[in-house]
């Protein structure tokens, strides 16, 4: 069995996360995945997919179910379910700093497991970059319009051009080292309190 | 203090005291009301006044508990009691070895069915609104026989976790009730947080958690409360402080240090004029985030069995500290490896034995506290003797004899022997 001929399970209930992992598995050659959004019924799709690894969100509270799952499949003699490899602790520490928790069926070589981990972890990583750029994003359109809002109020107030009323926003920012957008919030809301 | 696991998943650099020891600690904690000496060492000043800061964060899974105290993401952890005897035991995924040497009190747990389910006991058995635990139990077991010739599913019960309290008291309630609970049921776990949705939206038909969620489902008018804890067995240890043996050894001043200051909030959180204050506390979004009012009757042990009005008085269903409730006593922990062993978890040896005892750690409790402290009845005692701390089934738990104490159950995992498979 090669490395891309692994079963693999990802139950992750963020769906753009789980698209984002599927997508870098495949790029990697694993043909064999299965992607779950929610967990209703998944010791059912557990036990029929048999998968090699399971990647599993760690914030995902019915972690403590799929325990569960591995204790029951224990006693029927089934191979033991463990969190990758013990003795790897960086690689661990690694993936439960980026909220991967992988579980590494019994009798996998760590190489064989190290790269997909690897690969989720770097996907996770790659989520979280993306979900703070659109944050960063988001606070960015936020600012312009505080400042839009604060030139129009200064145009109408001082009878100043766009121009003028950026200019002088922005000289106010250097003069007391704030930043443009924090200018121009003082000013929407003292005009809210003055008008 | 509490705070979430930033995006980066870091967290603040431990603080180093003199002697190179910690003395600022990451806790991890779930929200449950038996987090309650954790929060109250935290916010009321008992940990400061050891010299310690705990940084409390809240998780979402007992696995992601363990697996963050092992990975060194978390230096102490509010953990179940069977939590540090499964890892000793080697038991579960990724076991690590974990100690406690501090227990956080007793109580809590409660055992809710849905109203459907219980209505059909009242109906075809004729069980009052006061049943007695067993009674209820038995009751069950008269419907589980009536859906079974009626060719209905088996009722899907919730607990929290393969090795929790939660989880033997519901087998030990069902299978004194006569109930095999790997045949006659299917339990589940689900997340307390969840339990109270799980049973109004029909996925599960009842559950066995700690508070409050027991009460929330029943003031809801979803479920009702047929067995608490104490009825099970008052002495059966609830939740622990775990530790990782080696953080323990290098870092014993503070150590010492911690269960100085876990002590003093556990006295105030047993003390009735600061439940108010307590119940202020725990309600909070950053530790429990419900009603205020009740958290504050969880705390008065005024339960509410149903939303009819249907009410009991449980005066010790919360035990902070009195009772010794805090001593890590070994024959409670090799009473958790009896449970283990009656379920099919783990065979019994004398190995398991030594191994399961060295999880409780009565010896770091009584450096720390004096040996004043500690119970005057021993560390090994046997159990369910004392009035008041009866066994619902009436048996004994001997620790000099846990193959014979398991082997006499009528219902336990040696009576699967042709068992081959498990529908989960």
């Amino acid at each position: 069995m090669s490395n891309t001929d692994l079963t693999i399970l990802v139950i992750d209930e963020n769906a753009v996360r789980a698209a984002i992992i599927d997508e870098g598995l495949r790029e990697a050659g694993h043909t064999h995945v299965t992607v779950v959004h929610e967990v209703n019924g998944i010791a059912r799709i557990v036990e029929t997919l048999a998968p090699d690894v399971i990647i599993i969100d760690i914030e995902n509270p019915n972690r403590d179910m799929m325990e569960h799952l591995f204790q029951l499949t224990r006693t029927v003699a089934r191979p033991i379910a463990m969190f990758v490899d013990r003795s790897d602790t960086t690689s661990i520490e690694a993936a439960v700093d980026a909220g991967v928790s992988a579980y590494i069926v019994d009798g996998l070589k760590k190489e064989r497991v190290k790269p997909i981990l690897d690969m989720a972890v770097s996907r996770f990583n790659a989520f979280s970059r993306l979900q703070r750029e659109l944050a960063e994003a988001r606070s960015a359109l936020e600012e312009r319009k505080i400042i839009e809002r604060a030139k129009g109020i200064l145009m109408k107030m001082r009878g100043l051009s766009e121009e003028e009323a950026f200019a002088l926003l922005r000289q106010t920012a250097m003069n007391e080292k704030k930043k443009l957008a924090d200018i121009a919030q003082s000013v929407v809301t003292a005009a809210g309190l003055l008008l | 203090m509490t705070s979430r696991r930033n995006d980066s998943g870091g967290l603040a650099a431990p603080g180093l005291g003199p002697g190179k020891q910690q003395r600022v600690l990451r806790a991890g904690f779930i929200p449950l009301m038996d987090a309650s000496v954790l929060v109250a060492a935290a916010e009321c000043g008992f940990a400061e006044r050891e010299g310690l800061t705990l940084d409390l964060v809240r998780d979402v899974s007992w696995a992601n508990v363990r697996d963050r105290l092992a990975f060194r993401q978390f230096d102490i952890a509010h953990m179940l009691s069977p939590m540090p005897v499964a890892s000793m035991l080697g038991l579960g995924s990724n076991p690590s070895p974990t100690i406690t040497p501090f227990s956080l009190g007793r109580g809590g747990n409660a055992i809710t069915l849905s109203l459907r389910l219980f209505e059909r006991m009242q109906s075809l058995t004729g069980i009052g609104e006061d049943a007695s635990a067993l009674d209820n139990a038995r009751a069950l077991a008269s419907v589980l026989a009536d859906m079974r010739i009626r060719g209905e599913q088996p009722p899907t019960l919730g607990m929290t976790y393969p090795f929790s309290s939660h989880n033997y008291e519901f087998r030990y309630w069902l299978a004194a009730g006569g109930i095999d609970p790997d045949r006659d049921v299917k339990l589940v776990v689900v997340p307390p947080p969840l339990t109270s949705d799980a049973l109004a939206a029909g996925a599960i038909d009842g559950f066995c958690v700690g508070a409050p969620w027991n009460m929330v489902a029943s003031e809801r008018g979803v479920g009702r409360i047929v067995a608490a804890k104490q009825d099970i067995w008052p002495s059966a240890p609830e939740k622990v402080v775990g530790i990782r043996p080696d953080w323990a050894a290098t870092n014993s001043d503070t150590v010492s240090r911690l269960i100085v200051a876990l002590d003093a909030a556990a006295r105030w959180c047993d003390t009735p004029e600061n439940h108010d204050h307590l119940a202020e506390m725990l309600a909070d979004t950053r530790y429990i985030a419900t009603e205020v009012s009740i958290i504050r009757r969880v705390l008065a042990g005024e339960f509410s069995l149903d939303a009819k009005g249907n009410q009991r008085l449980l005066l010790d269903y919360f035990v902070f500290h009195r009772q010794n409730a805090n001593y890590p006593r070994p024959s409670q922990a090799l009473w958790i490896y009896s449970q283990m062993i009656r379920w099919g978890q783990v065979g019994f040896s004398e190995k398991g034995s030594q191994q399961a005892a060295s999880a409780f750690r009565p010896d770091i409790y009584r450096q720390a506290l004096g040996d004043a402290a500690a119970p005057d009845d021993g560390d090994i005692r046997i159990e369910g003797t004392t009035e008041g701390d009866r066994f619902m089934d009436a048996m004994v738990f001997d620790p000099a004899d846990i193959d014979a104490y398991v082997g006499a159950f009528p219902v336990g995992s040696r009576h699967h022997q042709t068992s081959t498979s498990h529908d989960f």
